[in-house]
């Protein structure tokens, strides 16, 4: 039998680190202890299962919500069949990328090169779809085997009258923030080619959202009730067009700090368009995020920042009242939280106050060193902060810590649910919006519907400990 | 209107027959009067050899449509008005008709929608499935966290696959430190019995020598108390996620199976890639025999686990590492997949190796072993093979248990066969699952139109022929080294009711509006895909259920009435 109460998280905070891999010590940190000095952004130690992904994964996510763009993976057949249609990127019209386009590479490509095969695929998918763009992805043989994908790609640009860009994502040069930088870099070509005439004073374009859910939607919901032009969706519900035209816009903001973060960079340094720094998860950063928006027009327009607190006031008005028995179940109740980037972690530390809930451990694939040292100030003392972390640090933590409920992708959710611990999935497949303020509902509904779950009853590590609920609106 | 049941194998039916075409799917022994009055010799696709008047039976029947003289059809839908009234309906579903038609696929190089996964993931599958082994793979990050996602997706439990990570400078000089140093690695953190390493495209291009790099291995940490590490070569750009599952099985037999011991008498069962559910169903039938079983890999309880107080690195379950050791003494083999037994001799493109080409072989070419190679006991009859063999190898008859699973499953076959008679079905997935898959349809009555694999050198055709053989009117169409736009561009031709496979193949199904019922892997849309059990007369009665209400759901969400009584 299982004791009946929760282990007491500091006296045994101390005691399994042992169980790290010693070059593993150095992305481990808690909050409070000593001064934070991550060793992040390295390459996954082999042997390690590491969450990670790679090179392409991150060119792929990128890129992939733009819908009017055919995304062709050139390489051996994986790379496009793990990422067929896996994730809830939603478009309002095309749905060309909701298709997973490959070479297929085979043996006798490999030894003869792949070029010819990759402008014939080229050739026949852009006759049979007309896509706005193309996209070609390089896989890890593309970068040994020689293939010139740029070459390739010229040529094809001038025979079909399209921009068909390659997308330099070799798997193994680097991991997914090199992957990043390479939509970025493909992107960037498309910025500038077409006119900005009817683009108006007061507009954006919303860089690192992937309309997940039409999550997007929601956000361009707020900001039309300001009053703001979104120019370009970058990417979700992207379109090829929008983004030629992008560099007329007033403004970028830029969610999730690694992934378009690099071409808000270029756009400043080639067409000087400012950037904010945004976050729609949560009600403080999504309001925050409206406020700096308002801030930054209030020169153009002095009513946006009125509108802007009307907006907040109505959101908020509807959306508190509707949280308050939520919170009432989970208030005490303890949260883990591993993501992608570590830009959602802020948010989501911040979220899980407002339903009364206490983080305990927190950790991104990609985190950076000063992303880390401004993590560890928003989190309580004691806090387990990790980078890079596999399946067994987490399950160590998940144990050590007693959390109630983990939020994560879908690689940690067997984790979570074999040790009979409550998830919320915060990943590109999820099917719920989070962003926004009813996506905070969203959120609080999701996390309540796992904690306060009967099953916990049963499993064995807690079978002691049942959460009874108070008949919230879940 | 209410004669919705309908034998419309073939002769002039469907939406072809109203569109003035012909689509003679065959059944034209039975209706050959018919047949011959109405189409003539224009009645030539798609027709078994019953169809005597001047049919071509070596077209594929997907050429059906266009090549079929305009008169024909009209004149058999005049005269079997019924038929052409039945699948009238089945139009609706949209994509099939008043469509601008695709370019043909032949002549298409690139990939839309692979009916396959790559070579490695099967031989991550297959490790899986020995007891305290680790999944390695000698690569870049991204394979194998794509691939858990993958796997963690169908059967919702961990799948800890460990990398080599190769980057940018090892690309260059050599992966091989890497490796030596993941392995030491993984021997900290998980204290494993085995490693299994595998190949990806990105090794197998720069030319690492996996095996020499082992060799090397041992020599350097000889004094440590080494796991058992296999190797073997899974290029994605060669096979499909089957050769790479075929290749594990083959190099744990190969590489472990190396000493001849005193018989035990336990008989040898080589599964292929099956569920949970169908592993613990073959052990219990193999059980009820009498006899004990090795069965390699088994899958079912590293990947169908309890709920557990504490995480454990390792799951518990899998093959043991002393049974496959030990395989020289069991009394014979039983290997399933009729594709697996048509792999021919020698290097295969995907394991690279020498010797004989299945684990099977080897263990019948090294130690004499008897080998027994039948299909996927999907359905009665491969069931049946399954049983005969372990009869022979046993020496008892099937227990009565099992008999009278038999005895209900017939039974059921006669109850259910109204509703399923004649309906045409597309099956796609692996070769060998789309043979058991097929052979069961067959006998419930369905007509598969269509079988499809992303396999290439499978030889899907032949097998198909033999599993339906007498018992269709017309040979399918069979495709090897599909994707899913070719399979719907010849399935659009061929007016089916249902599809039957994995859940990637959905797209498909709502835009033709008709049932997918799901089977193999992945099953990534439904709860509980590798709890489904699809081998032996219990499974072949558990498809046979989800098929038929499949079709009767159909009906009545189809239906303006909305019976409840069916």
């Amino acid at each position: 039998m299982t004791t009946a109460t929760a282990p007491n998280v500091t006296a045994t905070a101390a005691c399994r680190d042992a169980d790290l891999l010693d070059e593993r010590k150095k992305q481990v940190h808690r909050a409070g202890q000593g001064p934070i000095d991550m060793a992040c952004n390295r390459e996954s130690l082999a042997g390690a299962v590491s969450q990670r992904a790679c090179v392409f994964c991150g060119s792929r996510v990128v890129l992939y919500p733009i819908a009017d763009a055919l995304h062709l993976v050139h390489g051996p057949i994986g790379c496009a069949a793990y990422t067929w249609d896996i994730r809830g990127a939603l478009s309002s019209g095309p749905e060309l990328h909701r298709l997973s386009f490959s070479t297929d590479l085979q043996e006798k490509d490999v030894i003869f090169g792949g070029e010819k095969k990759l402008a014939a695929a080229l050739d026949e998918l852009i006759d049979l779809h007309k896509p706005k763009a193309a996209f070609v992805y390089s896989t890890c043989i593309v970068g040994l085997i020689g293939d010139d994908l740029g070459a390739v790609c010229r040529k094809m640009s001038e025979k079909k009258g399209i921009p068909v860009i390659p997308v330099q994502s070799e798997g193994f040069k680097g991991n997914k923030r090199e992957g990043y930088l390479a939509a970025c870099k493909a992107m960037f070509r498309l910025v500038g080619t077409a006119p900005t005439d009817d683009v108006s004073p007061l507009s954006v374009n919303i860089l690192g959202d992937f309309n997940l859910a039409g999550e997007i939607w929601i956000v361009r919901g707020y900001l039309a009730r300001m009053g703001i032009q979104v120019v370009a969706n970058i990417t979700g519900d992207g379109r090829v067009d929008d983004i030629r035209r992008c560099h007329g816009a007033a403004l970028n903001l830029v969610q999730c700090s690694g992934s378009t973060m690099d071409l808000a960079r270029m756009m400043k340094e080639k067409y000087g368009t400012p950037h904010l720094r945004v976050s729609y998860l949560g009600i403080e950063d999504m309001a925050d995020s409206l406020y700096a928006v308002a801030e930054h027009f209030e020169s153009v327009d002095p009513g946006i920042v009125e509108r802007t607190r009307d907006l907040v006031r109505e959101e908020l008005a509807a959306l508190m009242p509707r949280l308050r028995d939520i919170r009432r179940d989970l208030s005490g109740k303890r949260a883990a939280i591993y993501v992608g980037g570590s830009f959602k972690a802020f948010s989501l530390i911040k979220a899980f106050r407002h339903i009364g809930m206490n983080v305990v451990l927190v950790g991104s694939q990609t985190g950076t060193q000063e992303e880390y040292r401004e993590l560890e100030t928003v989190c309580d003392p004691g806090t387990v902060i990790i980078d890079d972390a596999n399946p067994l640090e987490l399950s160590h933590y998940v144990r050590e810590l007693d959390v109630d409920v983990f939020v994560g992708g879908v690689k940690e959710r067997p984790i979570a649910h074999k040790l009979g611990v409550g998830f919320c999935d915060h990943n590109h497949e999820r099917k719920i919006a989070l962003a926004g303020f009813e996506g905070m509902y969203n959120f609080a509904r999701e996390v309540h519907a796992s904690v306060m779950s009967p099953v916990w009853r049963f499993v064995p590590r807690r079978s002691q400990r049942a959460a009874v609920p108070t008949g919230a609106d879940a | 209107m209410t004669l919705d049941y309908v034998a419309n194998d073939g002769l002039c039916a469907g939406d072809d027959a109203v569109a003035g075409d012909c689509d003679c799917g065959g059944s034209c022994a039975e209706f050959g009067a018919g047949c011959a009055n109405g189409c003539a010799d224009g009645c030539a696709n798609g027709c078994a050899d019953g169809c005597a008047d001047g049919c071509d039976c070596s077209e594929a029947p997907e050429a059906g449509p266009e090549t079929a003289p305009d008169d024909c059809g009209s004149a058999s839908a005049a005269l079997l008005t019924p038929v052409a009234l039945k699948a009238a309906p089945s139009n609706t579903g949209g994509g099939k008709p008043g469509k601008a038609p695709r370019p043909k696929r032949p002549d298409f190089v690139s990939t839309t929608n692979a009916c396959k996964l790559c070579t490695p993931l099967g031989a991550m599958l297959a490790f899986r499935g020995v007891e305290g082994a680790v999944p390695f793979l000698h690569g870049s990050q991204g394979c194998a966290t794509y691939m858990r996602r993958y796997v963690i997706s169908h059967y919702r439990e961990p799948m800890d696959i460990a990398s080599s990570s190769l980057g940018e400078k090892q690309a260059v000089y050599g992966g091989g430190p890497n490796l030596k140093k993941g392995i030491l690695n993984v021997m900290k953190k998980y204290d494993p019995a085995l490693v299994g390493v595998a190949t990806t495209c990105l090794t197998e291009t720069i030319g690492d020598d996996v095996g020499g790099y082992l060799r090397e291995f041992r020599n350097e940490f000889g004094d440590l108390d080494l796991p058992e590490i296999v190797h073997v070569h899974t290029p994605s750009y060669s096979g499909t996620h089957m050769e790479g599952w075929n290749a594990a099985v083959r190099a744990l037999v190969d590489q472990l199976a190396i000493d001849k011991v005193e018989p035990h008498g336990k008989v040898a069962l080589l599964p292929g890639f099956v569920s949970p559910a169908d592993l613990r169903h073959l052990r219990d039938l193999v059980t009820d025999f009498g006899s004990d079983v090795v069965i390699l890999p088994d899958l079912s309880d590293p990947l169908d686990g309890p709920a557990l107080e504490d995480y454990t690195p390792l799951p518990e379950g899998g093959t043991p590492l002393a049974d496959i050791r030990a395989l020289s003494g069991a009394a014979a083999v039983i290997e399933c997949g009729r594709s697996l037994a048509m792999t021919p001799t020698g290097p295969s493109g995907s394991s690279g190796s020498a010797g004989p080409a299945t684990a099977g072989r080897v263990l019948h070419e090294r130690f004499g072993l008897p080998l027994h190679a039948v299909g996927l006991p999907i359905g009665l009859r491969e069931t049946d093979a399954l049983v005969a063999a372990l009869e022979a190898v046993t020496g008892k008859p099937l227990p009565r248990r099992h008999e009278l699973e038999r005895g209900r499953f017939v039974d059921a076959l006669v109850d259910g066969h109204k509703y399923v008679s004649g309906k045409r079905a597309v099956v796609y997935g692996e070769a060998d699952l789309v043979i058991g898959l097929v052979s069961l349809l067959t006998e419930i009555g369905v007509h598969t139109v269509l079988a499809a694999t992303g396999t290439r050198g499978a030889h899907l055709a032949e097998s198909i022929a033999a599993v339906t053989e007498g018992m269709l009117p017309a040979m399918p169409a069979v495709i090897e080294g599909a994707d899913f736009e070719e399979i719907a561009d010849t399935a659009e031709g061929l007016s089916p009711d249902l599809l039957v496979g994995n859940s990637k193949g959905y797209r498909y199904a709502r835009q033709w509006n008709i049932p997918l019922v799901r089977a193999g892997f992945p099953i990534h849309d439904r709860f509980g895909g590798h709890r489904l059990l699809h081998v032996g007369y219990a499974g072949a009665q558990a498809l046979m259920d989800r098929i038929v209400n499949a079709v009767i759901e159909k009906t009545q969400s189809d239906s303006p009435v909305g019976y409840c009584y069916l």
